[in-house]
């Protein structure tokens, strides 16, 4: 790790810590798991240069893999996050040995068939997913401990949540994961070295798909409830769009793109009748301001204050 | 047996014969010029040799196994590498990086998304020996966006040595190089071939006089000649072939 590694990570356990006490809890942990989120998204994007617009499948396949465990079994929801991670990461497996095949737009494509035929098959599956009533009621349960309230919830999951970012970053900063951006940037040359970039391509989109699982086991069970908007096509669209905004290629720019995006709709909800437009165009606004994303502006902003601040402080001294 | 043979090889581009029946047998650790005029179907064929491009009929023999139609990583890895005619290269990564990343390629670490990147820290020591060798020492840190041409063309050659490859395809290694670079490369072709089997392409005819033991030339997807130098450039039909062209 390096110096800048560590700023981020005293930085991003911090903020995570007192996000609860500066929002309200419920928006706190909705940001940390679409931050999450946005992260496997980025994984597979940013890294590997596969822009899936069907993620919905794998935080929806978790989200209600966990639900449906956690209240069938009375489970303690770490485990029934890990049965959602498994299920999501299962799921992964076909449709990315599938999507993979194929390149940018038509990868797309793919994944959001995929994630639409879910869609449609948990919807068919009444007796199962409750159809258009989802899951309801779905237990939050940790031996010993209250979760009554939602901030309860929030510090019990940060450390799942938590784990879950450290997996991305040591994916991304493996022998793997620079082999994975070697693919994205010469697929052909990597090829000829060698690599069955396949075979990379498929472990980063079922990577992604576990870590999309486990963001949406601990969203549903946060809500005690799973519902097809889990699965929804604008989740995909959301996921993408906080990544993209944020910054791909940074994972802690899906954080930034997730907490954007979510503040900007909760604080928006109450001042206008329209939402999502008003959101909508601060996020164009952003994404054209800022053609990397929002991530990059704000590492260099770090940089400069922190040159600034050096200065300052040398200038004292003398 | 031949290291690298093909039989009646062939490809079709909708309807266009790029390479037509090739048959052609290398012989063990010769340095061969695949020579002839441009659009002949010299990079097609190469293509199919490495697995990049499917073959329409007929078939590739390495090392006596059939390998018609593998993927391109199998066939690296069987001990065939090659370079590409236009260059190609990880454009944000430094020449040290590159020869790292094809150094650890059969390491099993390579798939570790577990494992910190210092792992293949140990491959550095080799890659700077590579680098040296092709005269790129001095870069080792530059990214490769920022090579002046040659050197770039040199660090496409030195991903290939990196895999320690029995049989090498270079795709004009030497093309748009300056004088002083295509001497550089001559030299260092000659260093390396030993123990190799060489393909390369070649435009540049002091280059395959100096390098080649035998000269293979193709006109339009077929092989119109096969021999010594000497023997190839005095070849009516070849002669024919390259009327016309400047650069023969
Ligand atoms: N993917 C493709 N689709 C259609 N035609 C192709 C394709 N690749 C090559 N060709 C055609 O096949 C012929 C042979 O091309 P090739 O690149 O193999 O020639 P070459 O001998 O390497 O030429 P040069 O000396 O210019 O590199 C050319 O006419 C080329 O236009
Ligand atoms: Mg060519």
């Amino acid at each position: 790790m390096t110096r800048r590694d560590i700023a981020l990570l005293v930085v991003g356990i911090g903020i995570a810590l007192v996000l609860p006490r500066v929002l309200y809890s419920a928006l706190a942990l909705r940001i940390v798991l679409w931050a999450l989120f946005a992260v496997s998204v980025d994984l597979l994007l940013g890294y590997g240069g596969m822009l899936s617009f069907g993620h919905a499948a794998f935080w929806g396949a978790g989200g209600y893999a966990a639900a449906l465990l956690a209240k069938a079994y009375q489970l303690p929801f770490p485990l029934a996050a890990l049965g959602g991670i498994a299920v999501a990461m299962a799921l992964a497996a076909p449709i990315g040995y599938l999507a993979i095949r194929r390149r940018g737009i038509y990868f797309a494509m793919v994944t959001l068939a995929f994630a639409q035929m879910l869609f449609y098959v948990v919807n068919e599956l009444r007796d199962l997913t409750g159809g258009e009533n989802g899951v309801q009621g779905v237990p939050k349960i940790l031996p010993g401990i209250s979760l009554g309230r939602t901030s309860d919830f929030y510090y019990a999951a940060l450390p799942l949540v938590l784990i879950g970012f450290f997996v991305a970053y040591r994916i991304v900063h493996s022998p793997f994961g620079h082999v994975l951006v070697s693919i994205r940037d010469n697929e052909a040359r990597a090829q000829a070295l060698g690599y069955p970039t396949q075979r990379y391509k498929l472990i980063a989109f079922v990577l992604s798909g576990g870590i999309a699982g486990l963001a949406g086991s601990l969203f549903a069970i946060g809500n005690s409830f799973a519902s097809l908007e889990l699965l929804h096509w604008t989740t995909s669209g959301s996921a993408v769009l906080m990544t993209v905004l944020g910054g791909m290629g940074t994972l802690w720019g899906g954080g930034v793109g997730a907490a954007i995006v979510l503040l900007l709709e909760d604080s928006l909800s109450s001042v206008t009748e329209a939402p999502g437009i008003v959101t909508g165009a601060i996020l164009i606004a952003i994404v054209l301001g800022f053609r990397r994303g929002l991530a990059p502006a704000l590492h260099t902003a770090a940089v400069l204050a922190w040159a600034r601040l050096r200065a300052m402080r040398a200038a004292r001294e003398a | 047996m031949s290291v690298l043979e093909t039989r009646d090889l062939t490809k079709d581009f909708a309807g266009f014969r790029a390479v037509d029946r090739v048959s052609l047998a290398l012989d063990d650790g010769k340095v061969h010029a695949l020579v002839g005029p441009n659009g002949a179907g010299k990079t097609t064929l190469f293509h199919m040799l490495t697995g990049f491009v499917k073959p329409s009929s007929g078939s590739i023999v390495a090392f006596g196994a059939d390998v018609t139609g593998l993927p391109p990583y199998r066939i690296s890895r069987m001990g065939i590498a090659r370079s590409f005619q236009i260059t190609s290269l990880f454009d944000r990564r430094t020449a040290l990086e590159h020869v790292v990343l094809a150094l650890h390629v059969a390491d099993p670490v390579s798939l570790h998304f577990w494992t910190p990147e210092r792992a293949v820290a140990r491959y550095r020591e080799r890659a700077i020996d590579i680098l040296e060798e092709v005269g790129l020492g001095l870069v080792a840190a530059r990214t490769a966006d920022s090579l002046p041409y040659g050197q770039k063309r040199a660090l496409e050659l030195a991903l290939a040595l990196a895999l320690e490859p029995r049989v090498l395809l270079l795709d004009e290694p030497t093309s748009g190089m300056s004088l002083e670079d295509v001497q550089r490369t001559i030299a260092l072709v000659r260093h390396v071939r030993a123990g190799r089997t060489v393909l390369l392409v070649e435009h540049n005819m002091g280059v395959v006089a100096e390098l080649a033991d035998r000269v293979i030339v193709m006109q339009q997807g077929r092989v119109i000649a096969d021999g010594g130098y000497e023997h190839v450039r005095h070849d009516p039909a070849v002669i024919a072939a390259y009327l016309g062209q400047i650069d023969a």
